[in-house]
Formats: C-alpha cells, sequence, structure tokens
C-alpha cells in the first residue's frame, strides 16, 4: 500500500513539475530575451513585466504543488526511489510537453539526450 | 549562443546545486522538521547556511528564467542535470569519496545526453512552430527577437 503512495506522488510531482516547466517556458517567451530588454529597459521594467505576465503565477504554482508532493512523497516512499524516479520520469514529461504545448523542435537528438539524462539520473542514485 | 547565454547556463547549474548542498547543510543544523511545527520552518530561514542557500536558489531562478526567455525547454532542462555531476566530481576529487562504477556509468550518460543537446540548436525558429500563438506581444519583443 504504501508504494501506490509513494508512486502516485511520483505522478503528481512529474505532472505538477511538468506543468510549471511548460508555463515558465511559455511565459517567458512571451516576455522575449530578458538580457536584451534589461539593456535597452533597465531592470525593473523586465521584472516587472515577467510578474504581470498570468501564466507565470500559474507556474509558480505548480512549481509549489511539485514541491510540497515531492514533502508528501518522501514522508511515504524512500528518498532513493522518490528523487530519481521523479526526476527521471520529468524529464521525458518534459521533452513531450514541450512538443506539445510549446511547439518546439524535439528532434531525435533531443529525444536520445531526454532519455540518457533520464537513465542517467536513476543510475546516480542506486 | 554567444558567451554571455553560456554564462547563464553555467549559473543554472552552479546556483542549484550550491543551493541545494547549503540548505542540506543548514536543515542538518535543525534536525527534522514536522508539518506540525510549521512556525519551526519559518524560523529555518534565520540560520545562515538556510538563509545563504535561500539566495543561491534565488540566483538559480533568475538564471533559468533568463535562460527560458531565449532558448527552448528542452535545451535547458539537461543544464540543470549537470548539477548531479558536480556533485559528484567535487565528492570525488576534493572529498575524495569513492564513486561506484554505476554512478560512473550514469554521469557519463548525464554528460552524454548533456554534451548532445548542447552540440544543437538552441531554439526552435519561429516560423517552424506549427502555431503563431508564442508570438511576443508586443514592439520591443519583436525587435528583440529578429
Amino acid at each position: 500500500m504504501k508504494d501506490v503512495y509513494a508512486w502516485s506522488a511520483i505522478g503528481l510531482i512529474v505532472l505538477a513539475s511538468s506543468t510549471g516547466d511548460v508555463l515558465l517556458s511559455y511565459s517567458m517567451k512571451r516576455v522575449g530575451d530578458v538580457g536584451e530588454l534589461w539593456k535597452r529597459r533597465g531592470v525593473l521594467p523586465v521584472i516587472g513585466r515577467v510578474l504581470a505576465t498570468p501564466t507565470f503565477a500559474l507556474g509558480l504554482m505548480a512549481m509549489a504543488v511539485a514541491f510540497y508532493s515531492l514533502l508528501f512523497g518522501l514522508s511515504w516512499g524512500n528518498l532513493s526511489l522518490v528523487v530519481p524516479a521523479s526526476a527521471s520520469l520529468t524529464f521525458v514529461a518534459n521533452a513531450v510537453a514541450a512538443r506539445i504545448f510549446l511547439h518546439e523542435r524535439v528532434g531525435r537528438r533531443r529525444w536520445i539526450a531526454a532519455l540518457l539524462v533520464a537513465g542517467g539520473v536513476v543510475l546516480m542514485a542506486v | 549562443m554567444t558567451f554571455r547565454k553560456y554564462l547563464v547556463l553555467a549559473g543554472i547549474t552552479v546556483f542549484s546545486t550550491a543551493g541545494d548542498s547549503l540548505l542540506a547543510r543548514g536543515m542538518k543544523d535543525l534536525g527534522s522538521v514536522s508539518l506540525h511545527n510549521l512556525p519551526g520552518l519559518l524560523l529555518a530561514i534565520l540560520n545562515p547556511w538556510v538563509a545563504a542557500g535561500i539566495l543561491l536558489l534565488l540566483a538559480f531562478f533568475s538564471c533559468y528564467m533568463s535562460a527560458l526567455s531565449w532558448a527552448d525547454l528542452t535545451y535547458v532542462l539537461p543544464a540543470t542535470s549537470l548539477g548531479y555531476v558536480l556533485v559528484a566530481l567535487i565528492a570525488h576529487f576534493i572529498f575524495h569519496e569513492e564513486i561506484s562504477p554505476t554512478r560512473w556509468l550514469g554521469i557519463t550518460l548525464i554528460a552524454a545526453g548533456v554534451g548532445l543537446v548542447a552540440a544543437g540548436p538552441s531554439a526552435t525558429p519561429d516560423h517552424q512552430r506549427q502555431s503563431s500563438q508564442d508570438a511576443p506581444r508586443d514592439a520591443v519583443s519583436v525587435e528583440v527577437k529578429s
């Protein structure tokens, strides 16, 4: 039964953190190149514009959900299961989500890389 | 990709790794904090290790957001995973900790993945996206993008 809880926490972490990453990435693409904007307008307008993007706040909330799911997951499951499983599944989920929602070109190179990193993260925790 | 952009990516790796390590070091002083003791969690900020860790994690978040403003999510993410490699290398070469062959294999896989992505293009050109929803919304951004 504990396993079911741990894996549902892992599922929630992966869902929430990839939702957060996609929303934050979407927001920052709408803001535009921060470095260039900083040069042209100064730092405060850049921060103001980021904070004024509604999807940015949603992204932060999703990240907070992911963080609390991690805390709960850690109280139900082992550190050595929850952290690597959620981290590596998040890499794969993000590649899928970035392709579908952000229309990024995830070619063979990036797929292989996502799988290599996901596998590597699992091995580091063994 | 300019030198400044590579610096931002390096910032993601270094700040997140150092920030997490400082937080972990600080939380050791405090012992285990239960969810029933939320004021204790707030007081954790007074611990200098935790405070420094939070500052570094804020720096990490700024670098991460900056990188996402000019590069694809699938390009930036592997940079954050280099932290695992960094920690293992520091543990081995500075603190002389033993690293198992399985972990060396993990390090190699992560490094290979990061290398593959870094050698490719950093952003999907706008005309290759299927929709124009992602288009910047005002004149400055249009000017910056082009």
